[in-house]
């Protein structure tokens, strides 16, 4: 059973049947998929998707499938982990952390979206599935078109971290890296799309593979209880998710599975690229793109399709959002590994910067509860952190050379002496 | 001065299907005017009332974004490429 009724342009309303399509003719405004809530409200419970296995399919009458769905079958419902320990250090009562960066298979949100997308590709009988990407998607893309044997086409720009880099060749596809940065990528693969009968999961399957990301905001809901948060922090690059996370939470209270409030929602950027904080701040809607110069790369999108509607949503939602400097980046990244045992990538350590600074600045109460959204995994970017580690100590298999190592490690503790 | 224009599949039902029309004017905004006289519609769907461009449509210059040029006031010059290229989701 299918409550999808079709796609319309979210600028001018103009409406389309489900298909391979990313904008509007009209206006070029870009497409959003409609459901049928109130028929949809009559038979979704709490109880029903409790029931079902653990991934995002469990919600999937609020996707955009009409068939039983081909990939992702263990994407999703990662850990919603209660942040005790870094609570305390930012001063906060009640704080968790959405832990994507160990979603099934590689290790982002992106396999939520993709889960989506190439489930749909093969629906609309695509052979080849495609995107542009900062490194993540292109992963998740490689990953599950093996998972599906389709063939595969990535397109990253060439100054990426060999993690993603390695990450998506891994598994096969074919690898382009273009002389520039994300959003020359982007144009490029804009006039590809436009040339090859392909599936690019961010372009003429976008309407479809946005929607995935809706699945990180009813998974917060569900794990709290079937409760809202107060405050949701996300971070922002093309601008996909934080919107739809908004969009996650107003559908679990349009169709009745919570109530209460909707949570405020708040972007963070890395300040080498921060197109939507500056317009945000200038309290404008239009949005100057920017040449991103910044190591978190995953989220270096300086012309974000869909910034305009994290304006949109942060504002509707009385949240706000912070820019984060590499620096501050670095230490956001040290913070949640050594409070929470959680390692992110540099997108993440935005996040946990920004959430800090929010705090610090009062536009986050400390008595009310908070979601920190880690999208990303730190393994996949150790460049980031390589510089600001501590190296191993290096010694010989000797008993004698440890004991004098310790000894400087417990400094100014003074030496037990053996047998007093 | 002449310069090439590549249509994105939306806009091509204004073009007769052509991928790439030739189109003339001093700046990227009289280049559109000229678009508008050869296939009229096709400004409307590239610009607003008020003659601004979309905020889903972005115009590239030779590759670089008319934006971090002087938008709709940037020069061109004969032989010069300006694509028009829909916003798309990232990643």
């Amino acid at each position: 059973m299918t409550y999808v009724t079709g796609l319309r342009c979210r600028e001018c309303g103009a409406e389309y049947p489900q298909e391979p399509r990313h904008v509007c003719d009209q206006c070029f405004g870009p497409l959003e998929v409609t459901y049928d809530y109130a028929g949809m409200a009559r038979v979704l419970t709490r109880e029903t998707i409790a029931a079902r296995p653990r991934s995002l399919w469990r919600y999937r009458e609020l996707l955009p499938v009409m068939r039983e769905p081909a990939v992702g079958l263990h994407s999703g419902f990662t850990p919603l982990v209660r942040a005790d320990r870094l609570a305390s250090v930012l001063g906060v009562k009640e704080l968790y952390v959405k832990d994507d960066s160990v979603n099934h298979p590689t290790f982002s949100y992106k396999d939520r979206v993709v889960s989506v997308a190439i489930s749909k590709a093969i629906e609309f009988d695509f052979d080849t599935v495609s995107c542009a990407s900062t490194g993540n998607l292109a992963n998740s893309v490689s990953a599950h078109a093996a998972r599906a044997g389709l063939n595969c086409f990535i397109f990253i720009p060439d100054n990426l971290e060999q993690g993603k880099i390695i990450g998506s060749a891994i598994y096969g596809p074919r690898t382009v890296a273009i002389r520039g940065n994300y959003d020359d990528v982007n144009r490029l693969c804009s006039e590809i799309a436009d040339k090859y009968r392909w599936a690019f999961v961010n372009i003429n399957i976008r309407p479809y593979y946005t929607e995935g990301a809706k699945t990180y905001g009813f998974e917060i809901a569900e794990q709290l209880g079937w409760r809202l948060p107060q405050h949701v922090v996300v971070p922002t690059a093309g601008g996909t998710i934080l919107p739809k996370v908004a969009k996650a939470f107003w559908e679990l209270h349009e169709i009745g599975l919570v109530e209460g409030p909707l949570p405020k929602i708040y972007s963070a950027q890395a300040a080498g690229c921060a197109p939507v904080i500056q317009s945000l701040h200038r309290g404008s809607d239009l949005i100057n793109p920017v040449k991103p110069d910044t190591i978190a790369k995953s989220i270096a999108i300086g012309n974000p399709a869909d910034g305009f509607y994290v304006l949109k949503a942060v504002r509707e939602s009385g949240g706000w959002g912070e820019a984060a400097t590499d620096a501050e980046i670095v230490a956001g990244i040290h913070l949640l590994a050594r409070a929470e045992g959680i390692f992110t990538e540099p997108a993440g350590g935005t996040t946990v910067a920004v959430t800090k600074k929010l705090i610090e600045q009062g536009r986050i109460p400390r008595d009310e509860s908070i979601v920190i959204s880690i999208t990303g995994n730190g393994y996949k970017t150790l460049e980031a952190v390589t510089a600001s580690v501590a190296s191993p100590f290096v010694i010989s298999a000797r008993l004698q050379e440890f004991d004098r190592l310790y000894q400087e490690l417990v400094q100014p503790t003074p030496a037990r002496v053996a047998g007093g | 001065m002449a310069v090439h224009v590549r249509i994105p599949t939306p806009l091509r039902r204004f073009t007769g299907g052509a991928e790439e029309v030739g189109a003339s004017g001093a700046s990227v905004g009289t280049v559109v005017d000229d678009l508008e006289r050869q296939f009229p519609g096709i400004k409307e769907r590239l610009c607003d009332e008020k003659g601004e461009v979309r905020r889903f449509v972005n115009l590239y210059l030779n590759g670089d974004d008319i934006r971090f040029l002087k938008h709709l006031e940037t020069q061109v010059k004969d032989g010069d490429e300006l694509s028009i290229v829909p916003a798309i989701a990232g990643g």
